[in-house]
Formats: structure tokens, sequence, C-alpha cells
């Protein structure tokens, strides 16, 4: 009476395959370790570990080629500097003023406003960075002669870095505003109530409370801004330079890749290996930056749900 | 005589002196306060205000620069180096749209599927499923261009070996919106609250019969908007797509397993852009407008979805 | 009234083992039933029969393990991925706990209703036959909705709206139309938590009567925090109590006292049932 009336095989096959499908992710991440590993390995057996990570000249194209990844590293990050010295202050801002501030009608209007910037393809966003930020926004206040001027270039790193910004301030601002709103209205109430000012309240109380959230929000914008590649291209140029000079035009890891894939490039050659070497860099770099950002993430769900 | 009035003086000033005291007291903020208060507030929609300026500047100046070259024909028409006035985007039209509807095919089995597993079967004290959780919220953060590698390595060439084809770079998109799915499907299905999944088994259905009659319906509205932003996601990126063969000139209409290349609008987008003269920077202007439009539409329609059709418990 | 008793300081474990002696035919032996969650036990050492046909309550004050010990009765507690259950559970005579019993199968015989209703976001109409679609009995559901909505006392108000939304329908009619789709499968056995606690004094008291009447067919243990819908409705009552170990630091529940209803509140054996009932604890 209380035994099954059919064997179910069904269910047991259905839970192979929803398995199956889970397994997938795993499968991804083992693909992309795998498609980095093998070429940048023999690319270590051409080139020294040392140039690599040491050199300051990167200049496959040269005879002899000089492969010293520095250069485009400072080129990822001099522009993620001045992207981020931009977007931490606005995407801040804004999430204080959400979360602490506007009216409940001003939020339905400047919370989808900010999910239509977010959902702006990077092409686009380029676009507007080569296009109008430098000509119109840099160029004409740009102090003449400040680090060299941003007279007469073409591609400055300046506005690659607030192309970046300006796509990461939703990033920002959105987990931001989460985070305070998580927040227990009781810290809130409980402050007013002993007459702090509405400043007060959100800078030395709730803003605290939800720093881990922040931090986090903070962290994957900088993964984002790192992993970045067409506003980069298209606005930041593609000569390698050590610097952080914001009025110059430099190379950034994700540029060298887009634009040597792409060619008709032999899949022995060195610099076709260089692509996978660049590549291994960058996707260490974001993940360390995606785990804590995750760690952080859900240190602040635990204290709050 | 003299003693009265200096007793009336001095209550009348110790009521003066008290009222005056309990005033000071009794003020709102002290005047250096409120100034402080509105420069902070000032700053704050300073920040709102640069932002909402932005993206203002973004949409104005895309139209400013390419509303010259809207036109029936910029959808009709294939591009053109040579005669710009009468180039288009027919091919990287019909590219992005074989290449969504792929990626719808692979995202929403796979990515529902993997979502029920994770949510409805999987016992989240092991340690092997924790790290899928892990593992998932980190591949959503990789870089794009990281999958055009794992594209190019893996699917183009290495095992799968499709060669510089159409599905291919469906399916190397598709890996890359698959966590965003995922994700949101997973929340989906945690919306629908635990009392339903019981009163399902306490009636004697299996798990599988309580997933598909009540927890899954109940959730497709939250899943059905997180595969609408997915793909918008997916019609909106470049650089994957630059190094799984999207090349940028292609003169004819693509199709999903032909060898001779295909197209997609960012990629054209992209190509106009990178061309100085002002015609092509009109027409990747118009470009961009056109899949503005098309993101936007996509994205409300997403919201408007769920909106209208989510499970109110 | 209460007449005065020497107060007994423990219960003698043979008092806890024998069955009332009027049960005619058992539909649940429980013998030495304990249940852990994640190691530490939250009820121990429950031995009891429980009466076919009849109604049988649960009571005791909150935490002593009463919807736990209810949740074992229809395999429940198998969701819970750190639950175990030690001892033996005997249903007609047959270990509800063997090697090849199918949960799914128990619960298509022992039906459950929870304490706050739970309609799922679908009409009536298709509430009350879910259980019977994913048995697969398929033919006659029309005439098998009216007799479960009939069963429940919720026809006549439902019967000219059977295509709206459960979740229109007010607190009591939608635990009415709980029990409707607990009944539409016909179990055996119907276990109620604590299924009135949720709900107003008119909805509780048409459910009470809904019970007395649903006795008839089927066998209902029920857990209640009221002891006067207890003492109304219940043919025999056992009570648990909370017991705390050695250092103070664990508890679980323990049954004190079990025996027909009208003796567990005029005349209890044991001094704790007697403080309990009469409200002097818990």
């Amino acid at each position: 009476m209380l035994q099954a009336e059919s064997k179910r095989y069904g269910e047991r096959a259905i839970k192979w395959l929803l398995a199956l499908c889970a397994a997938l992710s795993v499968l991804t991440t083992t693909a992309i370790v795998i498609s980095l590993i093998g070429p940048t390995i023999g690319f270590f057996e051409i080139v020294p570990a040392d140039e690599f990570f040491f050199g300051v000249d990167w200049t496959p194209q040269f005879e002899p080629p000089s492969f010293g990844v520095l250069s485009i590293v400072a080129g990822t990050l001099n522009v993620t500097l001045w992207g981020m010295l931009f977007a931490i202050p606005v995407g801040l801002g804004s999430a204080v003023y959400l979360s602490e501030y506007a009216s409940p009608r001003v939020r339905k209007t400047v919370k989808p406003a900010l999910e239509v910037l977010a959902g702006i393809p990077t092409v686009a966003i380029g676009f507007f960075a080569v296009s109008f930020i430098l000509p119109e926004v840099i160029v004409p206040l740009w102090p003449d002669g400040l680090l060299g001027g941003a007279e007469g270039k073409p591609f400055l790193a300046l506005a690659a870095g607030l192309g970046i910004g300006l796509m990461v301030v939703p990033i920002i601002a959105s987990m931001s505003d989460d985070a305070m709103r998580a927040v227990p209205r009781g810290l809130h109430e409980g402050a007013y109530a002993l007459g702090a000012t509405k400043a007060k309240v959100a800078t030395k109380v709730v803003f605290p409370a939800a720093l881990s959230g922040i931090v986090a929000s903070i962290v994957l914008a900088i993964s984002r801004a790192v992993g970045e590649t067409m506003i980069v291209v298209l606005a930041a140029g593609s000569t390698p330079k050590l610097t952080l000079n914001p009025v110059e035009s430099i190379q950034a890891m994700t540029s060298y890749i887009a634009t040597t894939a792409t060619g008709d490039i032999s899949t022995g050659s060195v610099d076709y290996k260089s692509v996978f070497a660049v590549g291994t860099v960058l996707f260490a770099m974001t993940l360390v930056m995606n785990v804590v950002s995750i760690r952080l993430v859900r240190r602040y769900r635990e204290v709050y749900e | 005589m003299e003693a009265g009035r200096a007793t009336e003086q001095r209550n009348r000033l110790a009521v003066a002196g008290a009222r005056s005291t309990t005033e000071a007291m009794l003020r709102s903020q002290p005047r250096g306060d409120v100034i402080r208060n509105t420069v902070f507030a000032g700053l704050l929609l300073l920040a709102v205000g640069i932002a909402l300026a932005g993206l203002l500047a973004l949409l104005i100046q895309a139209f400013a620069k390419g509303s010259s070259a809207l036109s029936l024909d910029l959808l009709t028409n294939p591009p053109s180096t040579a005669f710009p006035e009468k180039a288009g985007y027919r091919p990287a039209i019909i590219g992005s749209l074989q290449l969504v509807a792929g990626v719808i095919l692979f995202v929403v089995p796979v990515g529902i599927g993997a979502a029920i597993y994770l949510e409805e079967y999987a016992d989240n004290s092991r340690w092997w499923n924790r790290l899928v959780e892990i593992n998932i919220q980190n591949l959503a953060a990789v870089p794009s261009i990281i999958y055009g590698i794992l594209g190019l390595a893996f699917i183009v060439r290495g095992p799968l070996d499709l060669g510089f084809i159409l599905a291919a770079g469906s399916l190397t998109l598709a890996l890359l919106v698959l966590p965003m799915v995922i994700i949101a499907s997973r929340e989906a299905l945690r919306a629908v609250p635990d009392s339903i999944r019981q009163g399902s088994l306490a009636l004697g259905a299996t798990q599988w019969q309580t997933i598909r009659t009540q927890v899954l319906p109940a959730s497709i509205p939250g899943i059905a908007t997180g595969v609408i932003l997915a793909v918008s996601r997916a019609l909106g990126e470049t650089a994957p797509l630059l190094l799984v063969g999207a090349t940028v000139f292609v003169t004819f209409d693509p199709t999903p397993f032909g060898t001779d290349g295909y197209s997609a609008m960012p990629v054209q987008i992209f190509n106009y852009a990178l061309r100085p003269q002002e015609e092509f920077q009109a027409l990747a202007a118009a470009g961009i407008l056109v899949m503005l439009v098309v993101l936007l539409a996509m994205n409300s329609f997403a919201i408007w979805l769920r909106n209208r059709y989510e499970q109110r418990w | 009234m209460l007449k005065e008793q020497t107060p007994k300081i423990s219960v003698r474990p043979e008092f806890q083992q024998a069955a009332p002696p009027r049960i005619k035919e058992k539909v649940f032996e429980l013998n030495g039933i304990e249940v852990l969650y994640g190691g530490v036990s939250a009820v121990k050492d429950i031995s009891m029969e429980i009466g076919h046909k009849e109604v049988t309550a649960l009571i005791g004050p909150s935490g002593c393990g009463k919807s736990t010990l209810l949740r074992c009765l229809n395999r429940m507690n198998d969701l819970i991925p750190t639950a175990e259950v030690h001892g033996e559970l005997l249903y007609h005579g047959e270990d509800l706990y063997g090697q090849r019993v199918d949960p799914v199968q128990v619960r298509k015989l022992i039906g459950m209703v929870f304490q706050k209703p739970n309609p799922f976001p679908k009409s009536i109409y298709d509430n009350v036959a879910f259980g019977p679609r994913v048995l697969g009995r398929k033919q006659g559901l029309d005439e098998t909705v009216e007799k479960a909505l009939r069963g429940a006392a919720l026809w006549d108000e439902v019967k000219d709206r059977l295509e709206d939304n459960a979740f229109g329908l007010s607190g009591g009619q939608q635990q009415r139309l709980c029990i409707a789709r607990c009944i539409a499968v016909e179990p055996d056995v119907i276990l109620m938590d604590e299924p009135c606690s949720a709900l107003d004094p008119i909805s509780t008291g048409k459910i009470e009567d809904l019970m007395i009447e649903l006795k008839e067919r089927y066998s209902i243990v029920i857990v209640t925090h009221n002891m006067q819908q207890a003492a109304r409705v219940s043919d025999r009552t056992a009570f648990l109590m909370v017991e705390l170990d050695a250092e103070e630091h664990n508890r679980w529940g323990r049954l004190v006292e079990y025996d027909a209803t009208e003796k567990v509140f005029t005349n209890p054996g044991d001094k704790r049932t007697e403080d309990y009932v009469s409200g002097k604890v818990g």
C-alpha cells in the first residue's frame, strides 16, 4: 500500500538533465581557463616571464618584438583611474540622494533613467566619448600645456576614462542604493530622534552601515572598467605608453586583444599567443576583484537578512 | 518701595533671560549646520544631475549627428564604403536578428534548467553546489572580451571547431549572457513561497510535478523579464563578436552556418565609427539611434511584462 | 472542577505506552519516536496509538514539538535535509519509514492542512482538481470537485464562481478550500497543523463543526494551541511538554499524558497536564 506505484524513472532523468544544465556553468569556467592556459604556456616558452611582467615596452610589431606588459596594464589602469574618479562621487552621490533624499516620485523617474544608462551598448558610449566628450568637453576645458595639453589629439585616455566612468555610474548607484536601503529603518529613526540632520544621518549612520555593499559596488565597477573594450578602442587609441597621464593616447589590455585577434593572424605566431597571455592577466585581475565583491555582498546581505 | 521695584526688575530680567535661553535651545539648528546641510544636498543633486546630463548628452548627440542619415534605406541597404549616402545596415540587422534567435534557443532551456536544479533540487549545504553558485556569479562579471577568447579557442577552433560562422558567434554570446538568465530565473523561482510547494507535495505530487504545475508557471513573468534583459545585453555586445568572425564588411545577408562571414549591428556601427568622414560618422550615429530605440522598446516591454503578470503573494 | 490529586512527580512509563483501552482500530502506532534536526533532538520518546476515524488532538506549549511530530506522520519532515526520525512508526501495521516506502504514496493517503491557508494562485476549481489531476484521476473531475467542496462545507458559497481566483476568498474560505483540496484526493488520514490559528472566531467555529463531520470518513490528527477547540472536537488528547537536559542547553518535547479527551481536561493524571489545561502554565 505504501510502495510507489511506478518506478518514476522520468523524475530521475529530469533531475539529471537539469543538473547537466547547471554543470554547464562550471564547464564554461573550465573552458575559459583551458583556452587561456595552453597558448599562454606556449607564449612563455618564447618570451621570458621577467620581460613580460617587468618590461615597459609593448612593441610586438617591431623587429625584435618587445613584450613588456606593464605598458598596456598601465593603459588599463590609466583609463580606469580617471573613470573611477568620475564615477565614484557621481555614483555615490546619486545613491545617497536616491535612498535618503528623493521622494518616491523622483525615484520613479531617476532610477529607470539610470537603468537606461546601464543598458546603453558600449560601442555607443565609445562613439560618444570620442566624438563628443573629447572635442567638446575635454579640449575646450583642459588648460593649455598642462601635462602636454589636450589639443590636437584624436585619442585621449581621459575621454575613454570619462566614457567608462559614465558606463559604471549605474553599477555604483544601483548597488549602493540597494545597500543603503537595506539598512533598517530603526537606525534612521533612532538617529533622527536624537536630533541629527539628514546629512548627518546619511553620512554618519547609513553610509557606514551599508559600507560593505558600497565597497562591493565600487570593486565591481572597477572590474567592469578594467574589462571594458569598445570604449577604450574607440577613444583611447592604440599606442602603448607607460603613463597615467590622462591627456595621452594609450593602449589598454582589452584594446590590444581586440585589435590583434581580429586581424589575419596565424595561430602559431607569438602575436597570437600574446593575446592569450594578456587575456590571462586580464582574467586573473577581474577574477580577484569579482570574488572580493561577491564576498562583500554576501557579508552585508547576511547582516540584514 | 525701592525694594519692590528692584524685585520687579530682577524678576523681569530673570524671565527675559529664561525665555531667551529656552528659545536658543529650542531653535532648530545653529546657522553653520544649515549651510552645511544645504551644500551637502546641493552636491548630491549635482551628482545626480551630472549622471542624467551625461545620459541626455549622449542621446542628443547621437540624434544630432545621426538624424541626417536616418531613412528607411538605412535598414534595407547593404553597407558601402564608396557611397556612404547609400550605405545601410541590412546585413548587420539580419545578422543581429539571427544571433539573438540563437541566443534565445540556447539560453532559455539551459538557463531555466540550471536555475531549477540549483533552486529546487540542489542541497545548499554541499560544497560543490556553493561552488557552482560562486562560479555563476563570477561568470556574470567576466569581461566580455574573455568570452571572445573562449569563442575563438573553443568554439570557432578547438573542440567544437565550428569555424567563423554566425552560429559560433551566437553560441559565444549565449554563454556570455547565460549567467544573467540563471541568476534572474533563480530569483523568480525563489519568490514563489515555500508554502505553495509544501501544499502541493502534501497532496501527493512529486517534486517535478510540483515544479512543473505550480512553481514554474508562477515564476514565468520574472524569468521572461530576465531573458529579455539578457537578450538586449547580447544585442549590444561588440567585443566578443570581433574575435569570432563577425567581419566588419559583409554586403550580403548572412546565414547561421554560412562560411562567407557575417555581421552584427554593433560591429557595423563600430566600423562606421572608425572612419573619420562625416558621412560615416553620421551613419554610425544613426545606427546607434536605431539600436537604442530597439533596446529601449525591449526593456520597456520586459518591465511592462513583469508589472502586468507578476504574481503578488 | 478539577479534583484534588496527589501530584505525580514523573509519569509512569507504562502509562505512556498503553493505548487508552477503547481504541478499536489503530491507524498509527508510534514506538519511541525521536526526531532530530541537525543532530539535536526536537522530540523524544513518543509512544502512542492513534485511533482510526477518531479526532486526536496534540496540545502543549510552544516549542514542544507538536508540529514536528505531526509532520512525521506524512513524512513531510523528509523535506528538511537535516531531519532524522528514529523509532518505529507503523501505519495500519506497516512501517511508514520502511526501505521501499515511497513518501509520495504516503502523502496520497495521509493529507495535511497547514496553519496558514496556502491555496494555489489558480481558480477555485483548479485548486480542488489539482490533487486528482496529479494522481491521474481525470475522469469525472466535476463531480469530484463538487463532492470535495460539499465535504468541506464550501460548495454553496463558491458554486457560482468556481473559475474565480482562490486568492479572492476570505481566510476562512481559503482554509476550507485547502480542506476540500485535501479530501478531493480521498485520503485515509487528515493532519491539521493549527488550522484555525490564523482565522477569525466565526471561521474557526465553522471549521470545528466541519471536523466533527469529517471524522466519520477520515482519521484526523490536529495540533492546536486552543484548548477549548481540543476539548470540543477531539476524542483523544495528547499533552506534550518541553523538557530541558541537565545543563539546560538543549530542549525537546516529551509526551506527558495521552488519554480520552474528557479525562485529560477534567481529571488529568499528571500535575503538569492539570497546570496546563487550567491555564496556570504555558
